[in-house]
This record gives C-alpha cells, sequence and structure tokens, in this order.
C-alpha cells in the first residue's frame, strides 16, 4: 500500500493493518523519517516537501515489486508525507513484513534507499538566511548503488 | 508535449508547466534541454548546468540520450531528495 498525504500517519495503526488477522507474519519492520531541527550546522525552522504527482506513486510502485521481487514479503506499507513540515513531524513510514527477520529489515533499507534518490520528492528549508532547497547528497547515491550489484540472499533467520 | 518543471528549475523556469511543440531537430531529452535554453534568459538560467538536471517522459526516469518522439509529459527537475 502506497499513500502520498499531507496528514501524519500512525505508526502502530499501519502495522495493525498489515498484521491484522494474520498468523503467518512473524517479523514487521518499520522505519519512519523525521523532521530535524538542524541540517550541517544550520538550524531549520521548516521544511516544504514538493513531489511530482503521479510519477511518485508510480517510481515507490515500481520499487514495492522489486523489493517484493527480491525478498519474502507478506506485506509493505510507504507513506511519504508532502506540504510544509516543522522539526518533530514525521515525514516517511516503510513497513515490511514477512516471515523472518532478515526480509523485512533488508526489504525495509532497500526502500528508503530507492525512495532517498529515486522517488521524485524535493525538500525546501526555511533557514535564518532564508529559505533553500536541500541539496542531494553524494552518500544517498552510494547507499542506493550497492543494492544494484548482485547479493546473495542470506538464509532466513528467526 | 506538456513539459514539468519541479524544484528550483520550476522557480526559475516561472511556471510549473507548459505546452511545447519544439521543432523536428530536437531528438532527444538534451536536444530539448538545449533548446529550452535558447528560449529566454529565464531558461537559460535554469537549464545553465543542464549535468545536474534529472529528467522523466511519462513518468519514467530517462537519460539526455533518450528520444522524445511519442513523449505526452516530459519532466524537468534536480536531483531528488525525499524520504
Amino acid at each position: 500500500m502506497i499513500r502520498l498525504q499531507r496528514e501524519d500517519f500512525d505508526i502502530g495503526a499501519e502495522i495493525a493493518a498489515l498484521t491484522r488477522g494474520r498468523t503467518d507474519i512473524g517479523a514487521v519492520a518499520t522505519f519512519t523519517g523525521i523532521c530535524r531541527a538542524d541540517n550541517e550546522g544550520q538550524r531549520i525552522a521548516a521544511m516544504t516537501l514538493e513531489y511530482y504527482a503521479g510519477m511518485a506513486e508510480a517510481e515507490i510502485a515500481r520499487h514495492v515489486e522489486e523489493a517484493q521481487a527480491r525478498w519474502p514479503l507478506l506485506g509493505v506499507t510507504v507513506i511519504h508525507r508532502y506540504g510544509r513540515l516543522t522539526p518533530g513531524d514525521n515525514v516517511v513510514l516503510v513497513v515490511t513484513a514477512s516471515s523472518h527477520r532478515e526480509a523485512a529489515f533488508a526489504a525495509a533499507e532497500f526502500l528508503m534507499d530507492y525512495l532517498k534518490t529515486r522517488a521524485p520528492f524535493w525538500k525546501k528549508e526555511e533557514r535564518a538566511g532564508g529559505a533553500d532547497w536541500v541539496e542531494a547528497r553524494q552518500i544517498d547515491d552510494a547507499a542506493a548503488e550497492r543494492w544494484e550489484k548482485p547479493r546473495r540472499r542470506p538464509e532466513a533467520a528467526e | 508535449m506538456k513539459l514539468l518543471y519541479f524544484a528550483w528549475v520550476r522557480e526559475r523556469v516561472g511556471k510549473p508547466e507548459e505546452e511545447i511543440d519544439p521543432p523536428a531537430n530536437v531528438r532527444t531529452v538534451g536536444d530539448l534541454m538545449a533548446w529550452l535554453s535558447g528560449r529566454g534568459e529565464e531558461y537559460a538560467y535554469a537549464f545553465e548546468n543542464a549535468k545536474v538536471i534529472r529528467a522523466a517522459i511519462d513518468h519514467t526516469h530517462v537519460k539526455p540520450d533518450m528520444p522524445i518522439a511519442g513523449a505526452r509529459e516530459i519532466a524537468f527537475f534536480p536531483p531528488m531528495t525525499g524520504g
């Protein structure tokens, strides 16, 4: 399930929505991205997230499909907020469910790495000196690229 | 075809979208950026460092050498910073 929304999300409710009534899920991993009050030493009053409607949903869906092809997932939820957010606000949520933890952890990390570099979202930060667009970080590109190499899939563990 | 601009590309061009009809010799995404650059100061400013600008055709990321024939919607934007 993929949602782009202005409103906040409830992590507990999202986990419950994936696991309710099921007994095959043995592991749920969640990642929550939160708006920080500083970026590289500068105070941030707020940030505004812009996105490309239509493509953002399609791009996230492609990566969810890719994650489902790589790992034996039993459920995936991705929620990305847009609009103006202030420090402490939730920004993004990834929830992955599987029989075992390995797939849940790996798929959540994979999805976040691709969201950072491939999903068409842009952040503009409000700072003391004015507002400016956040620059993409090479470390995020490197994080996404490591998934492009063929990876041995470790045996599932409990 | 419809062009869309996002983030600082949108701010520099001064509009979020427009309909264009480029000449036949504009064949690729790279050609289109070069052609747009010649349309005025705001476009020249937006596309002055074309190497950093990313493009998508019909909601899919593409490289500058991608042909634009048949495209309905082409978007230009800076490297993404979501997540």
